[in-house]
């Protein structure tokens, strides 16, 4: 059957490279000996400085090649075009694209070139490689720096009202009804931008982990779910609660992503839970304000085990079709070293730690980084988020948190929702154990 | 579209289209081989993706390789979540959109085929944001209903009215999307009144008046029963278009907040994007058979009407 895809796929591919061509073959400028590659990567302000910064860098060190930057859309849409390119056989030369559950979705196997061997990956941070391997093979190098998904706050908020930060879910409560007396927004929500409706749930993934470590390989397995399981439970639950309870800003259903943060600079909000990759964001937009900012993790039941949910940083790959595989890999060396990691730096700043073994964060690092660095550090302090331990991952968690906050769905509705939404998800990929 | 030509040609004469199969029985007038170019691109564009789409609908698929897994898709279309709530949503949005357009629609078209001023540059001004692209309507009326600072909310506040919460209202939501929608649709469908009312023959109003009767009634006994063929028209139109709409709701809301303004097409979206492609082709094979069965049946009903008279 694999063979009859097979067979369709040129027809396909012609189509497409009628509308590429016209883009794509346009490498015949420089001198003879230069040689082309392309590089695909998504749409997002900071992806994109930071990729020119490497880009230049990376030819000034290699005169004999040039890359081209394509860009692509976010989200879903970007998904499909990344399946559709690989599957029709017009990859760019390297691409970037998530790690973890969506990394699996590509069929690593059948599509990426296996980079096991090449000498970079030696440097590569052991956490890192599972979440871009596939089989007995690595597929991927890291981009940029991992972050985390995270409360951050307004520390002059913080610093008029005296408040300490929360070790637990109770204290945290405590300080945002604080917070609401004194006629600032507690917690920040912008369901505008429903993905970041979610961190209540995937940022309390490492006090899941804590409380009960053995969630990631059984939920994979299919033997809990999130409804079943108290502590995972919990992200759910605590969501509900900060919505009764009044804590959210009054427009939240309509704020949107960049007005969440801008409140939070201004101090018009105290607490955003949100991931740490916004501090580029805030650095770009309001640089002399971002040491105004501290992080802490979303809290739990118990202080002695709150824990920080890391987001490890998207990889970047090559396909099998590609006509350049040896330049291609020369950048992928050039991203896994630490020039490629001081281009990241010296574009967009950071928002955690580099994954790759000598690149060093620069002596001035954001507040908002240097309250995360002692959990990175300490392995019992983090954990990596669910979708890096576990291919399971359903596609409507966003629309169900942002009923969950709205108070149109209940927690626990809203959680079984979820594990059918997941069921799904496990089906459509013929996971093992669901079918 | 076979459809809407032969709606849209019966105007008030039924004979004319009594006449046109005898012109087109008989051999054709041109050699098959005439037909060939678009035989091809009929077949590669259509038939082969909607024969490859009810067969897709049948297995897992990945991009890269599929299974076969029979009804699996179906049951599993059928007991999404969403479904029900899509269901209910599509229809309430068919039947408002193209309720409105036809009341509207009718309105305007007896107002602009009468004598008031500037009427050339009105029929213009009504037909305008039907040639406007649905996703640019649907990012200004984001904006211009936004809660807090949208200028209709502002504008109600000078009236001391407290607007509602348009897009973000769970009650509220999938009606603001129908009403733009009725906005950027009701010049089509008074075009289409205004061409079904033209052609009604000057004499029965003229007749009418001699017998004292009111401008209204000419307009209950005349305008309406013999804008008739308009009428279905208009319905049949609009009424598909509301049945897969889908650009304007995800411009505006994405089926938001939550599920609360999803539609059969943004479920079957939504699916596409996680990637499920045989679960949201199967949704689409769904679709197409719901479409169907409703439009079919309605034009069948809605031209018999017509030739009785």
């Amino acid at each position: 059957m694999k063979s009859f895809t097979r067979r369709l796929a040129p027809a396909a591919a012609g189509a497409m490279a009628l509308g590429l061509a016209l883009t794509g073959c346009s490498g015949s400028s420089g001198n003879a000996n230069q040689t082309t590659i392309t590089w695909l990567v998504d749409n997002g302000e900071s992806t994109v400085s930071a990729a020119e910064q490497i880009v230049e860098d990376f030819q000034a060190a290699n005169p004999g090649i040039k890359v081209d930057l394509e860009t692509r859309p976010q989200g879903g849409d970007g998904d499909n075009l990344i399946k559709t390119r690989l599957s029709t056989g017009d990859m760019a030369d390297v691409f970037s694209y998530n790690t973890g559950s969506l990394f699996q979705q590509i069929s690593p196997q059948q599509n990426l070139t296996p980079i096991t061997n090449e000498p970079y990956i030696a440097k590569v941070s052991e956490t890192f490689k599972p979440t871009v391997t596939a089989g007995s093979d690595i597929y991927g190098v890291p981009v940029g720096t991992g972050f985390a998904g995270a409360v951050l706050y307004n520390k002059k908020v913080y610093e008029k009202l005296g408040l300490s930060v929360p070790k637990t879910w109770d204290q945290f409560m405590e300080n945002s009804r604080k917070i609401k007396d004194s006629g600032v927004a507690p917690i920040l929500q912008s369901y505008q931008a429903t993905w970041s409706s979610q961190l209540f749930v995937l940022g309390d993934f490492a006090n899941v982990a804590k409380a009960s470590p053995n969630f990631a390989a059984d939920y994979t397995a299919n033997k809990t779910k999130y409804s079943t399981d108290p502590a995972a439970f919990k992200g759910f639950q605590h969501q509900e609660e900060a919505a009764k309870a009044g804590l959210f800003n009054e427009d939240f259903a309509s704020t949107t992503y960049e007005e969440a943060l801008q409140k939070l600079v201004d101090g018009e909000g105290a607490q955003y839970p949100i991931l740490s990759s916004s501090l580029t964001a805030i650095q770009l937009t309001f640089p002399e304000k971002i040491n105004d900012i501290g992080l802490f993790p979303l809290p739990g039941d118990d202080a002695s085990k709150n824990a920080l949910t890391v987001w490890l940083p998207g990889g970047a790959y090559t396909p099998k079709t590609s006509k350049h595989p040896e330049e291609a890999k020369k950048l992928l060396a050039f991203i896994a070293s630490k020039a490629g990691c001081d281009a990241v730096t010296k574009a967009v700043g950071v928002s955690g730690p580099y994954l790759v073994d000598d690149c060093e964060l620069p002596a001035e690092v954001p507040a908002a980084v240097k309250d995360m660095l002692p959990y990175f550090e300490d392995p019992a302090k983090n954990s990596p988020a669910l979708e890096f331990l576990s291919p399971v991952k359903g596609p409507s968690l966003e629309q169900i948190t942002v009923e969950v906050g709205s108070g149109i769905r209940s927690a626990k509705d809203g959680a079984a929702l979820y594990d059918e939404d997941v069921t799904k998800q496990a089906k459509q990929l013929n996971l093992p154990g669901w079918n | 579209m076979t459809t809407h030509t032969t709606m849209t040609t019966p105007s008030v004469r039924p004979r004319q289209i009594t006449d046109a199969p005898r012109r087109r029985r008989g051999r054709s007038a041109y050699p098959y081989w005439f037909y060939l170019p678009a035989a091809v691109i009929y077949t590669v564009l259509f038939l082969v993706p909607t024969v490859a789409s009810f067969f897709f609908s049948f297995t897992r698929w990945s991009l890269f390789d599929f299974t076969f897994i029979g009804l699996d898709n179906f049951v599993q279309f059928f007991k999404e979540p969403a479904l029900i709530k899509g269901l209910v949503n599509t229809f309430i949005y068919g039947v408002v959109t193209s309720g409105l357009k036809v009341v509207l629609g009718m309105l305007l078209g007896v107002l602009l085929t009468s004598q008031i001023i500037a009427r050339g540059f009105l029929r213009s001004v009504l037909f305008f944001p039907v040639l406007l692209s649905s996703i640019g309507v649907g990012m200004v009326f984001t904006v211009l209903m936004d809660p807090n600072n949208g200028l209709i909310n502002d504008a109600l506040a000078l009236f001391g009215i407290d607007g509602p919460k348009w897009l973000t209202d769970p009650a509220w939501a999938l009606m603001s999307v129908a009403l733009v929608d009725v906005w950027k649709g009701v010049g089509l469908a008074t075009v289409i009144y205004i061409a079904g009312i033209v052609s009604i023959p000057a004499e029965y109003f003229e007749a009418a008046k001699v017998d004292g009767a009111s401008s209204f009634k000419s307009f209950w006994n005349i305008t309406l029963p013999l804008a008739r063929p308009a009428t279905a028209t208009v319905i049949i139109l609009s009424l598909i278009g509301g049945l897969r709409s889908f650009d304007l709701i995800w411009a505006m809301t994405k089926g938001g907040p939550g599920f609360t303004s999803d539609v059969i097409a943004s479920v079957i979206y939504k699916q596409y994007q996680a990637g499920f492609y045989g679960l949201s082709t199967a949704g689409n094979v769904v679709l197409f058979l719901i479409v169907t069965a409703i439009v079919v049946p309605l034009s069948m009903f809605l031209n018999r009407k017509e030739v009785e008279q």
